[in-house]
């Protein structure tokens, strides 16, 4: 029988620990082939946040680094300085990324570090159970906002991606998500991109943001999770290239 | 010989048959980055704040001269996290800060240690709790000595009193973190950061290190390395605690380091690290020329501390004064050391007070009178 789709070699074949319907595998085995594709296995490093992604070194067959709660443009930015030989990625999710570690990212970018960060959002805290995160949307109900987010109690969702792209450091922004498989080939496009412009050398930093599911805290089905996020979520986070210099 | 000051711009040259500089004349802060320099300090990350500035400066000038990593960063915490970083990759990297700004760090040094990653951190001591003053202090020797932030571990702490022994602490400060694979923190204050003194730069023969094999470098032509400190299975943190354990039972073992004088007949031991025990000495030295039989022990590393040397001075006939520029921290390890074999006096001053020669003493000489009555 001809063999027409294979894990490919970076992705570790072992159980995951994620939810059924959790977007975080895709997303592995996006950056994963990415690694491959480009040839970058020996000499890529990543960095593993705080949440759920946690123990994205049992997945992914890179060295791979864990770090505090949203530290992990600061880790980053340490290895690239003193290895700009290295390709450097760091994987954070909402809570991490726009939450603890707003501080981190916007200066990370504002230097015009040459990293390139995968950023997972799903609206919500998922590994402590389910908390509102920053980008919770309007309504959404969590375990912190369980008649829903109230805008004049909460605030707003926070769009990240927006906020770094009006900085000169930011090379490349862009939003994707993995709702069906087309979304899935843009997604695994733009994280190529993203990889690409850091082996280039391009001076700057960049950034994806998926929009991925978390069925669990979301009480949804998987199938439905991914409709929410066609429907809802893109709403909030609209989808495309918020930027792109190169 | 002769002793110049280090002209702005103008290297540190070391003779090439001795390892060694001319006399130079430099203050703390510039002296101890010099110093990482030569002790081949790959990057420094830093973040402003006095009394330690003059660190960063230094570091922005020489660190790219030498072809080396200068980060201002944009806090304490990204700072440490860059270390965190750099290490990860083999690489020697440091940080200093002051007092309020290694409260910041106290995450990163848990992490650091949770990793197992060298990392050296100088804190240039001020006035504390809180935003403080910038005047120097000994307040932080607890958070130091103690590891400072959550969990089961310990620090290297080196406590130097010169600018001589601050730069020879920086020069110790990497091969011990490369050796333990420990975060090192040197414990200055802003007397010693601002004081210029005249020093050399000495090269030893470093020690012999192990291999850097976890380090982060790519995973070519071998399995992947995993640098964490998250080990959720049952049991296996509790395993990794005591291998921290026995590592720190080494450290306790072979690199204590402690000053003593005039111990063989001395009726009274003053016990004091840093700055204060600069000015101890000049106390001692006064009673001693009053014929006051008084002695004085400094410990150079605070953590390990020398519990053993400080143990064996101590008997029934001997009164320990204990000073310190903060309300009273290390003298509960000279308790603990002494263990009512003696009895312990203390005399301090927090928030910037810098006791005076007189000062002490007046405190020996009282002393002298309770022994005596």
């Amino acid at each position: 029988m001809k063999t027409v789709f294979a894990k490919t070699a970076t992705l570790k074949d072992c159980p995951t620990h994620y939810c059924p319907g959790c977007g975080h595998g895709i997303a592995h085995r996006l950056i994963a082939e990415t690694i491959d594709e480009l040839g970058i296995h020996d000499c890529t490093i990543g960095i593993a946040p705080v949440g759920c992604a946690v123990l994205a070194y049992n997945y992914l067959d890179v060295d791979m680094i864990e770090v505090a709660h949203g530290r992990a443009p600061a880790v980053a930015t340490g290895m690239k300085r003193t290895n700009p030989d290295k390709i450097i990625f760091s994987y954070q999710g909402d809570g991490d990324l726009a939450a603890i570690g707003t501080g981190e990212i916007i200066h990370a970018a504002h230097r015009g570090e040459q990293i390139t960060v995968i950023f997972i959002n799903n609206a919500v805290f998922g590994m402590t159970g389910g908390q509102m995160a920053p980008t919770t949307v309007l309504g959404q109900v969590t375990a912190t906002t369980q008649k829903g987010r109230d805008a004049a109690c909460e605030g707003y969702p926070l769009q990240i991606s927006e906020l770094l792209a009006v900085l000169p450091g930011a090379i490349y922004i862009e939003r994707c998500s993995v709702y069906n498989p087309a979304q899935i080939r843009k997604a695994k496009k733009a994280i190529k991109h993203a990889f690409e412009l850091q082996i280039d050398g391009a001076q700057g930093l960049s950034l994806v943001e998926v929009l991925s599911p978390c069925p669990t805290y979301w009480r949804m089905t998987p199938a439905k999770a991914m409709e929410w996020i066609e429907k809802e979520m893109t709403k909030v986070f609209p989808l495309g290239c918020l930027k792109d210099v190169t | 010989m002769a002793m110049r000051l280090l002209q702005q711009g103008r290297r540190v040259e070391l003779s090439k048959d001795a390892n060694v500089s001319e006399r130079l004349l430099m203050c703390g802060n510039e002296a101890l980055a010099e110093a990482a320099i030569l002790a081949g300090c790959d990057a420094y990350f830093g973040y402003p704040i006095t009394p330690q500035n003059e660190v960063t400066a230094y570091m922005s000038r020489r660190m790219p001269e030498e072809g080396r990593v200068f980060l201002q960063c944009e806090s304490e915490l990204a700072a440490i996290n860059m270390v965190f970083g750099a290490s990860a990759t083999g690489k020697r990297a440091m940080t200093s800060s002051s007092s309020p700004g290694i409260s910041l760090m106290q995450e990163g040094i848990s992490y650091l240690s949770g990793a197992e990653l060298p990392a050296v951190v100088v804190n240039v001591m001020r006035g504390g709790p809180g935003l403080g003053n910038i005047a120097p202090s000994q307040g932080d020797y607890f958070q130091a000595t103690r590891g400072g932030g959550h969990g089961d571990y310990r620090t290297i702490v080196l406590g130097p009193s010169s600018v001589q022994e601050l730069v020879d602490c920086m020069l110790l400060a990497f091969d011990l973190a490369d050796q333990y694979r420990m975060t090192v923190v040197v414990l200055a204050d802003g007397i010693l950061g601002q004081m210029m003194e005249p020093i050399v730069f000495e090269k030893k023969p470093g020690r012999k290190l192990p291999p850097k094999d976890w380090a982060l470098t790519g995973a070519k032509d071998r399995p992947q390395n995993i640098v964490r400190s998250l080990w959720l299975g049952e049991g296996v943190l509790e395993k990794l605690n005591y291998k921290l354990q026995k590592k720190y039972e080494q450290v306790q073992k072979n690199e204590v380091l402690c000053e003593q004088y005039a111990l063989d007949d001395a009726e009274i031991i003053v016990v004091a690290y840093g700055v204060a025990a600069r000015i101890v000495r000049g106390a001692v030295n006064k009673a001693r020329q009053e014929g006051i039989k008084v002695g004085w022990i400094r410990p150079i590393t605070l953590w390990p501390f020398p519990t053993e040397q400080i143990s064996k001075a101590a008997n029934e006939f001997r009164i320990f004064l204990v000073v310190e520029m903060s309300l009273g921290q290390m003298v509960e390890d000279v308790k603990l050391a002494i263990s009512g074999k003696a009895p312990v006096v203390f005399y301090g001053r927090p928030g910037g007070g810098v006791p005076t020669i007189d000062e002490i003493l007046d405190k020996i000489k009282q002393l002298t009178i309770a022994a005596k009555t």
